[in-house]
């Protein structure tokens, strides 16, 4: 078995951003997915600036539209490394910006861990899908990201916003447009 | 009386930061290659490959095992037979913990202030446990915590009347709120008795305990291994996405307590169960 292949009899999916409403709506609860284009860094506190911004009605730094974030705060890259440790953190703590990022066309969200029902609700009404990476394999899934660029925020360190070039990252569809939610499935 | 000096405390901190947050303990890595053979649900056993995988990469590349490279708790036992010299100790394990995640390329995770949330951007300071023992030499242990996990443990003040039988939902609840949060499969740091504070620091020594070791009070061992078993018929699973793997351990610690009071505290730690132990 090689880096990051799945067993065979299972459907994989291969998704190339940006992420339209109609890659979307193909994308179900349980479906494992290999994602590569530029996604978005963003987690706690460029969350709250980024909130803050569009709450006052300024620009904010990136184009959510047809957009991925991925939640998360890399360690430092050694000299020759595009990015060191680059897993997930937790989602949930940025469920209370979430419903207003997918109202400003954010699409996708990769990360760990349960969503509120209000990013759930709002996720189907915004046609929006939830991919969770593996938390703890932050080696394993930084071998997938092929560029790193800090865009914005620089001043929060490893909270400010990457953009990253990334090929074939390999995430799980958690929660998708239909409110389907493998969390509440595995649960006996 | 011995003396150590400072500066040697302060290298070998920041040596434990850096291999702490590369390579786990054997005990560690042998649960999570069992488990993977004993992993029945598909995806669980792809997951639990992916995470061993990922060992070798962190290894290999000396890229840490999780970005959360945790805030650095360090547990000092001090012979008393010894003399701490060449100025403050707690001094020296900061300058240790600075210097480790700087040089050692790990993630600055401290803010110097709960609401302000200004980043200390060396990692410091640490959270430091003392304890004064018989003897002429000075256990310390490294643990850097992440706090996917430290954000889903609780302390929970039991009533006596409540038993072991509360322990145990106490414990399981605390599993299943927990969820994929944690990073399943987690390892479960379980304090029981003495204080308020005294049952959360038992559950966060007991995460630093071999797993696959008993407790040697043999109804706390029973106590263990019934909710091992428990923990992983939930079907929580590797990353909370479906199977038998959602515990590699639960370490249980013990301590006398008041007449009016069962405290119990949960520590959850997800597998990268980081930590070092040196003596000098």
């Amino acid at each position: 078995m090689g880096m990051m292949k799945k067993e065979e009899d299972t459907l994989d999916k291969y998704i190339t951003t940006p992420l339209t409403e109609e890659k979307v709506s193909d994308l179900k609860a349980g479906d494992y997915v290999y994602i590569s284009g530029t996604v978005y860094t963003a987690r706690d506190a460029a969350h709250k600036r980024m909130y803050d911004a569009m709450q006052e009605g300024q620009q904010i730094p990136i184009d959510l539209k047809e957009n991925i974030i991925y939640y998360l705060g890399p360690s430092p890259a050694r000299e020759g490394q595009v990015i060191g440790s680059a897993g997930p953190t937790t989602s949930s703590r940025m469920d209370k910006y979430t419903p207003l990022f997918l109202e400003h066309g954010l699409k996708g969200m990769i990360g760990k861990g349960k969503r509120s029902p209000e990013v759930i609700a709002s996720m189907a009404e915004n046609h929006a899908v939830y991919f969770a990476a593996i938390g703890g394999a932050g080696a394993l899934l930084s071998q997938c990201i092929k560029k790193s660029e800090i865009v914005a925020y620089e001043d929060l360190g490893t909270e400010a916003i990457r953009k990253l070039e990334v090929e074939n990252l390999p995430v799980i569809v958690v929660i998708d447009q239909e409110k389907n939610n493998m969390y509440d499935q595995t649960l006996r | 009386m011995r003396e150590i000096s400072t500066d040697v405390i302060t290298e070998n901190i920041k040596e434990m930061c850096i291999e702490a947050n590369l390579t786990l303990t054997e005990d560690v890595k042998g649960k999570l290659d069992q488990m993977e053979g004993e992993e029945t649900e598909k995806l669980g056993k792809q997951i639990l490959g992916q995470l061993q995988e990922n060992l070798q990469i962190a290894k290999e590349k000396s890229i840490p095992i999780c970005q959360d490279t945790g805030m650095a708790v360090v547990f000092m036992k001090i012979g008393q037979e010894v003399h701490i010299s060449g100025g403050s100790l707690e001094d020296a394990i900061n300058e240790g913990i600075r210097q480790g995640y700087v040089e050692g390329y790990l993630r600055k995770s401290v803010v110097r202030d709960p609401i302000d949330r200004v980043n200390t951007d060396d990692n410091t300071p640490g959270v430091i446990h003392y304890e004064v023992v018989p003897g002429d030499q000075v256990e310390i242990t490294v643990a850097p915590k992440g706090f996917g996990s430290e954000n889903m443990s609780r302390v929970v003040m039991l009533k006596p009347a409540d038993g072991i039988e509360g322990v145990k939902d106490v414990i399981l609840e605390t599993v299943k709120l927990a969820g994929p949060n944690a990073c399943p499969p987690v390892v479960v740091g379980v304090g029981m008795g003495g204080t308020f504070e005294k049952c959360a620091l038992l559950a966060k020594k007991a995460l630093t305990r071999e797993l696959g070791s008993h407790n040697s009070i043999p109804y706390v061992k029973e106590l263990e291994e019934e909710m091992l078993a428990k923990i992983n018929a939930l079907g929580i699973g590797p990353a909370g996405l479906g199977g038998n793997t959602t515990a590699l351990g639960i370490n249980i610690e013990t301590y006398p307590t008041h007449i009016a009071g069962l405290p119990v505290a949960v520590n959850m730690c997800c597998h990268v169960n980081r930590h070092k132990t040196r003596i000098i």
